[in-house]
């Protein structure tokens, strides 16, 4: 194989890759809705996307630029209110996966996108939870995708957000009503899977060309590799030409607007 | 009955300094000319209630209008920062604001509650999130029936609850289509509420289970063509991504936000929207 490719498709290419045919899948904006959509457009045409906004069962033809965009809506199913959306699609359990991406992650995924720094004395001051909070814990499980690098991938995020596996991986254990949480962390170097005995993240596929030591320079802590460490797959040359499709298609219509 | 009035003179009389007021809109259907004739009455000391303040409450927070915002997501979508939200908590310009905020699950709940006449939003929420440790008005109780632990956040009741919709009859009925958002619920939840609308028509032909918000629920009904721009109407006009975009440049700087709070608010003809149009 020689197929030409960015970091960044190997990244969107595998995430799609994770939704499978038939899944419903709530979806957060950027990455996560470039993914979903491309997982839509190649292998699982049936999987059903629902966006906070309250578009069910959404087709855009072009990625929205905000979770409320007009595409959403008139390519959707139906449009329900949002708290309707909330309360008897993600919360009534008919949710399989939520997509998200964050700002920084740690060891055991959870997620901050609230602020850098302290509370009261913000360094950088990060939009807030949004839909996150209540997605990553009704929904049945979590993929996470976002770029590797050492200010995203840290020990312990300054704020948790949203849980991943809480401040000592068992911010799960014996809770009642809760999805499985994180099931993978894909970025644009490796796919992460929570050990599961202790809940920490540990590399379990290396994107071809990547090594080790990329995914340790750019990780917060001391990252683990599974034993059975596997390579992951390259991009087709299909879902690449439809990867270029939906993001030119998507830059041309946000230029036009 | 909804009242029909100018847009001045429904938000003159229905927004009073120090209230608590919420202008809903997830994304689509923003009501910007409302929001600029809150700032051109030069309205103070607002407790400002929306799930994603946007660029509406970027803009009435540099204009010094809030005193208090309480939100969900609080940035410019697909964008960025909200420039103003963060210069007036970080530095206090142009005055000191506090700031509160929840989860969309939480908000959207706390809307639904306060349509309801209910005191508290009960959800299951906020589990292992370090939200609640900054936000006192997150609290959790015990299900009476299971034991379950869920959370609990105050219900949303504005003094008024301003939202724009496609179009009103004769009689003041509302018909909201697209994304609802929480506008029916916010309208519902508060004492008072402003609808303002493209245009009023002979008849909505809505159809049986369309939005429709009765006439005897509103306060006052004000035209305003083009009120949501630069978020957009559903079947009238598409949101205006480049102006949001340019608003992260506008924004950032103090004087160039002045500069145009001047030249597309206090100077622009009331019930014109003012951006790129």
């Amino acid at each position: 194989m020689s197929l030409e490719y960015t970091s960044s498709e190997m990244m969107s290419v595998t995430a799609a890759r994770a939704l499978e045919n038939g899944m419903t899948c709530f979806v957060g904006i950027g990455l996560p809705s470039e993914a979903a959509n491309l997982a839509r457009l190649t292998h699982a045409p049936d999987v059903v996307l629902i966006y906070e906004s309250g578009t069910l069962q959404t087709k855009p033809d072009i990625l929205p630029l905000s979770i409320g965009d007009g595409e959403l809506c008139e390519s959707a199913l139906t449009t329900v209110a949002v708290p309707e959306m909330f309360r008897y699609w993600l919360q009534g359990g008919k949710v399989d996966v939520g997509f998200l991406g964050t700002a920084q992650i740690d060891r055991f995924a959870n997620l901050n996108t609230t602020l850098i720094g302290d509370y009261k004395a913000p360094k950088v001051r990060l939009p807030g939870g949004g839909g996150a909070p209540e997605i990553a814990t009704n929904a049945g499980e979590v993929f996470i995708t976002l770029k590797h690098s050492k200010r995203a991938f840290v020990k312990a995020v300054d704020f948790v957000t949203t849980l991943g596996f809480g401040r000592d991986g068992k911010g799960r254990d014996n809770v009642p009503n809760i999805g499985k949480g994180p099931t993978r962390v894909i970025t644009d170097l490796c796919v992460m899977k929570p050990d599961p005995d202790s809940k920490e993240l540990v590399v379990v596929s290396l994107h071809p060309g990547v090594s080790r030591e990329d995914v340790i320079d750019a990780t917060g802590w001391e990252i683990h590799f599974a034993e059975q460490l596997e390579s992951t797959p390259e991009p087709s040359e299909n879902e690449l030409t439809i990867l270029r499709e939906l993001k030119a298609r998507t830059e041309r219509a946000h230029a036009d607007a | 009955m909804a009242e029909f009035l100018s847009l001045h003179d429904a938000v003159a009389r229905y927004v009073q300094d120090g209230a608590t007021v919420a202008m809903e809109g997830f994304t689509h259907l923003i009501p910007f000319a409302a929001g600029h004739e809150v700032i051109r009455q030069k309205k103070r000391d607002l407790t400002l209630i929306r799930m994603t303040p946007d660029i509406i409450y970027d803009q009435m927070i540099g204009a010094g209008c809030a005193k208090k915002v309480i939100f969900s997501w609080g940035g410019n979508p697909g964008v960025g920062s909200l420039h103003r939200l963060r210069d007036a908590v970080e530095k206090g310009w142009p005055c000191k604001i506090e700031i509160l905020e929840h989860s969309h699950a939480a908000m959207a709940c706390a809307f639904e509650a306060g349509a309801a006449g209910l005191p508290m939003a009960v959800f299951r929420g906020y589990i292992g999130s370090e939200l609640p440790s900054v936000n006192d008005q997150i609290k959790f109780i015990e299900c009476p029936f299971t034991g379950e632990r869920l959370a609990a956040v105050p219900s949303v009741r504005p003094d008024v609850s301003i939202i724009h919709a496609q179009r009103a009859d004769r009689q003041g009925n509302v018909l909201v289509e697209g994304i609802v958002g929480v506008q029916k619920e916010a309208v519902l939840a508060a004492k008072h509420s402003i609808v303002t609308v493209e245009e009023v028509v002979d008849d909505l032909n809505a159809h049986p289970n369309a939005c429709v918000i009765p006439s005897w629920a509103i306060s006052a009904i004000a035209v305003a063509e083009k009120g949501a721009l630069p978020s957009y109407t559903h079947g009238y006009y598409g949101r205006s991504n480049r102006f949001y975009k340019e608003w992260d440049a506008i924004a950032r700087d103090r004087d160039t936000f002045t500069q145009w709070l001047d030249d597309n608010v206090f100077n622009a003809a009331q019930n014109h929207a003012g951006e790129n149009s």
